[in-house]
């Protein structure tokens, strides 16, 4: 008692508004969250989230909101709370590659969206002040399994977005994983629709302001922000330093095989770019050159229509093949509307690993269609050594699933972030629970909650 | 996914949307018939689809859902003459010189229906150029028909085929409009004309549109209907003109053939059925009330995300709700959305149908029916997979008239079948073979049969699984 006393005020200390509140939200008994305490979950299917194959009667210990061992044979410590994951899967919790949880309630409703802005300020803008813990998408997507979400912003004007960010998806108020996580820029039909109309516009927008970047950050009291010639403000300015000098990673969004390649030739002009591949629709036609450059891919995973003329070559065998090729690949949620319906990702990958009965497809084994959706993710944004699998020593992102992750009939039971157990519950299962008979008892339904 | 994502982001309007289960009257695919005083031509532009050869099949050992909510393990379907012409367990005897195919561990079921789709209208490319699915310059638009937005080269058939198992499929205007126009059932099978794609004798549909688009279409433009009380006010206006008009056609009065009153007129005489796109509870009993009011009935309320509020409404009136499986809250209509709506809606014995709206959504519908059965199922819902199956296949195409001649597995039905490699609620599985009216039309075994539209021929990626 008195050991985890003392472990809680430290896990206090790191994290109070978390461990209080989702105390307050499991209505957890006199307010003693089980961070602190030594959990082990056994008997289960276990995904580590690395690329292997599930491991049948697995147990996963995790305690002080970290894994400390998943596997076969792992010895439940003395002391432990044991749980029967007999029946169930244990994955790490999942993470998306790509999307706007936190920053949108309704995307129809324009107060509540916060993607994009008519700004003076592009690269400078940074989400993470506004990602708010409490949107309902949030919640709606922990009960979904997902528990950590790259943030990304949308270019309102010009082509550089801003900087996006790694959140978790807690009940707590500490939503940030990771701020400034990356700059995001717009290359490819939106590139050259923010440049003014081409894509040699886009190109020439990119390396000015790249260079202006540089020159700022050679002299940056002298930095003319606002003389006619220069394409940055002071701020955008600031904020492409650490993109020019390699210290942030730039997701660049490109569908075609022709972008892709210019994309990566910008290297020859900036070296130390450390580059993002957001789309990559066509990236199965140039896989060989993606992985020579060692860069990682965030793609949709299903996209198979040529729905615009920069992704004629789509397919779903697109991130398969890139697999193949060497290039680590993310999926996420590419799709202007997607942006909130993370709990696809089990939808996406789960197709993946369909392909491979069909003759000519090139899809993904089990482990490496969950990875794209766990390790890889966390790994492009530089996470991996944090969040994302299993492995000891990783954040305690624990998921128990009634069944396979990947079928659409499953579904999470339990979710831990951090090792803090989460409330599974949102909007949407108050409305079913209201709902499970149409008509009103004794009084209106708006008397049942 | 397609259509959903302009109707919301694009802040304008036009976009798709959307927006059944009587039994319309059936018309041949006569043309030139006349009718009524107006003289409009029953079917001015008939079908001129043709099955394509088939050879007589056997798929024998299989699971077999029959679209009607029941299921024979390791049994037999024979197809002929390009209809359904056996269905029975294992003893079902085998008729010599026929192809005999072996579906052990794979499941039969009839080809998926989606009822609300916006393929050839809104096709892929998503340009302007190719943009046909909103006739977003008035709110009423009951002229328009559909099938003449239609391009048949569009590449999203091809998809719905290898990917989705989608054998017919009812092309909607968007949901710009209070009336948007009349929709099109087609058969998925690529023609050089729409005509040659067009379901014969498949009753036409009204789409209409509640809510938000209609009204935030006009509303900008300055001019009615900027509420959803001028939606309704718009709406019984124009009722109001077409009993006028129905009543002096059925008459056989003189008066001048109004395109828009014809397709009106036709709808209150039970030959068109009504496709309401509407998200909320208390706006689907508006219209019940509306349709009361005017003598026509809804067939199906679609995007319907609210109908598990009020299922038991939608049961005593005998009216579907076409809806998606997961999809919730991206605009304010469709906040209230819940995993639980499809199955809440069926458990209370109203009609529940899976729909896509969507280019993409199209080629899963049967996950989407999933996500609605483990969900249901959570609930401790007594849902079996055979009777979830009914959602993409009886009750879809008795929404859309055409439930006597296809979706399920009875003999003499059109022989339209999907082997899927799997159990079709797995995501692990996908279509081995699609027929359509007995022709075998997508063998994943082969990569001839995996059609190519004139869109894609020549392009990269062109016969590329995908």
């Amino acid at each position: 008692m008195n050991k985890n006393s003392s472990t809680l005020r430290v896990a206090l200390r790191l994290r109070p508004a978390r461990a209080l509140l989702a105390a307050a939200l499991l209505g957890g008994s006199a307010g003693v969250p089980a961070l602190a305490q030594t959990i082990a979950i056994t008997g289960a299917t276990v995904a580590i989230g690395d690329g292997s194959e599930p491991i049948q009667n697995g147990t996963v210990v995790i305690t002080g909101g970290k894994v400390v061992a998943a596997g076969a044979g792992v010895a439940v410590p003395p002391g432990a709370k044991t749980i029967d994951g007999s029946g169930k899967w244990v994955t790490p919790g999942l993470v998306s590659g790509y999307s706007r949880v936190g920053l949108v309630e309704v995307p129809g409703v324009r107060q509540t969206n916060d993607t994009e802005a008519r700004s003076p300020f592009s690269a400078a803008i940074d989400v993470a002040p506004a990602i708010n813990p409490l949107a309902n998408p949030v919640a709606i997507s922990r009960t979904a399994g997902v528990t950590r979400a790259v943030v990304v912003p949308s270019a309102g004007s010009g082509i550089f977005a801003g900087q996006g960010a790694v959140v978790d998806l807690g009940a707590d108020m500490s939503p940030i994983t990771k701020a400034r996580a990356f700059q995001y820029v717009e290359m490819g039909e939106e590139g050259a629709r923010g440049a003014g109309g081409s894509r040699p516009a886009a190109y020439l927008t990119f390396r000015t302001m790249l260079r202006e970047a540089q020159d700022y950050a050679k002299a940056p009291a002298s930095y003319d922000g606002r003389s006619k010639d220069s394409l940055l403000n002071r701020a955008d300015a600031e904020a492409l330093v650490p993109v020019v000098n390699g210290q942030m990673p730039l997701m660049v969004h490109a569908e075609s095989a022709r972008d892709i390649l210019s994309v990566l030739a910008l290297k020859q002009d900036f070296p130390m770019l450390k580059l993002i591949l957001a789309g990559a629709t066509e990236g199965w036609m140039v896989a060989p050159q993606i992985a020579a450059a060692k860069v990682p891919v965030i793609a949709g995973g299903l996209d198979d229509l040529p729905s615009a003329f920069e992704k004629l070559a789509a397919t779903q065998s697109n991130v398969g093949r890139m697999v193949k090729a060497g290039v680590p690949v993310s999926m996420g949620l590419m799709d202007r509307d997607e942006g909130l319906q993370l709990r696809l990702a089990t939808q996406q990958a789960g197709n993946m690993v369909a392909l491979n009965k069909i003759p000519g497809a090139t899809g993904l084994s089990w482990g490496q269609a969950f990875r794209t959706i766990s390790s890889a993710p966390a790994e492009a944004m530089g996470l991996g050594d944090r969040i994302g699998s299993l492995k000891a020593g990783k954040a305690a992102d624990v998921v128990i699933w009634d069944g396979d992750p990947l079928e659409m009939e499953s579904a999470p039971v339990a979710v831990w972030i951090d090792g803090v157990q989460q409330p599974i519950d949102n909007r949407q299962t108050k409305l079913r629970d209201r709902y499970a008979t149409p008509r009103p008892g004794a009084l209106p339904k708006a008397y049942e909650w | 996914m397609m259509k959903r994502r302009s109707l919301m982001l694009l802040s304008l309007a036009l976009l798709a949307g959307v927006s059944g289960q009587a039994v319309a009257k059936k018309e041949d695919d006569k043309p030139a018939q006349t009718q009524g005083s107006s003289a409009e031509p029953e079917n001015p532009y008939p079908s001129t689809y043709v099955p394509f050869p088939g050879r007589p099949t056997v798929i024998r050992g299989a699971t077999i859902f029959d679209g009607e909510g029941a299921r024979i393990d390791g049994g037999v379907v024979f197809l002929s003459d390009g209809k359904v012409t056996a269905v029975g367990g294992p003893d079902t005897p085998i008729p010599a010189d026929v192809v005999v195919i072996d579906g052990t561990g794979k499941y039969v079921t009839p080809g998926v229906i989606d009822i609300h789709s916006h393929l050839g209208d809104y096709p892929s490319p998503s340009v302007e150029a190719l943009s046909d699915g909103n006739e977003a310059t008035s709110p009423v638009t009951p002229h328009v028909w559909a099938e003449h937005s239609v391009w048949p080269q569009d590449p999203g058939f091809s998809r719905a085929l290898a990917n989705g198992g989608v054998t017919t499929l009812q092309i909607l205007p968007g949901s710009a409009n209070l009336f948007g126009g009349r929709s099109v059932t087609l058969k998925n099978v690529y023609a050089r004309t729409m005509q040659g794609m067009k379901f014969p004798g498949a009753p036409q549909g009204l789409k209409m549109a509640c809510g938000e688009n209609p009204k935030r279409v006009y509303g900008s433009k300055g001019r009615e209907p900027s509420t959803r009380m001028g939606n309704m006010a718009v709406n019984r206006q124009t009722w109001i003109k077409a009993r006028e008009y129905q009543k002096k056609r059925a008459a056989g009065k003189e008066q001048v053939r109004d395109l828009a009153m014809e397709t009106l007129a036709d709808t209150l005489e039970g030959k068109i059925l009504v496709h309401n796109h509407c998200y909320r509870a208390d706006e689907m009993a508006n219209v019940i009330d509306m349709s009361k009011e005017f003598g026509y009935k809804v067939a199906a309320f679609h995007h319907a995300v609210e109908s598990y509020k009020i299922a038991d409404l939608l049961r005593e009136n005998g009216i579907c709700s076409a809806m998606w499986g997961d999809w919730y809250g991206f605009k304010m209509e469709a906040y209230d959305g819940i995993k639980e709506n499809i199955p809440l809606v069926h458990q209370a014995g109203a009609c529940a149908i899976v729909h896509s709206d969507d280019e993409n959504g199209i080629q899963r519908l049967n996950q989407e029916a999933a996500k609605a059965l483990g969900a249901g199922r959570r609930m401790g819902m007594n849902i079996s997979d055979e009777v979830a199956w009914t959602w993409l296949a009886i009750n879809p195409a008795r929404a859309m008239g055409i439930a006597d001649r296809t979706g399920s597995l009875k003999p003499g039905k059109m022989g339209d079948v999907v082997l899927w490699n799997g159990n079709p609620f797995s995501t692990y599985t996908r279509p081995e073979k699609v027929w359509i009216d007995g022709a075998l039309l997508y063998d994943a075994m082969d990569p001839k049969r995996r059609p190519v539209s004139d869109f894609e021929l020549g392009q990269i990626g062109a016969g590329d699984v995908k």
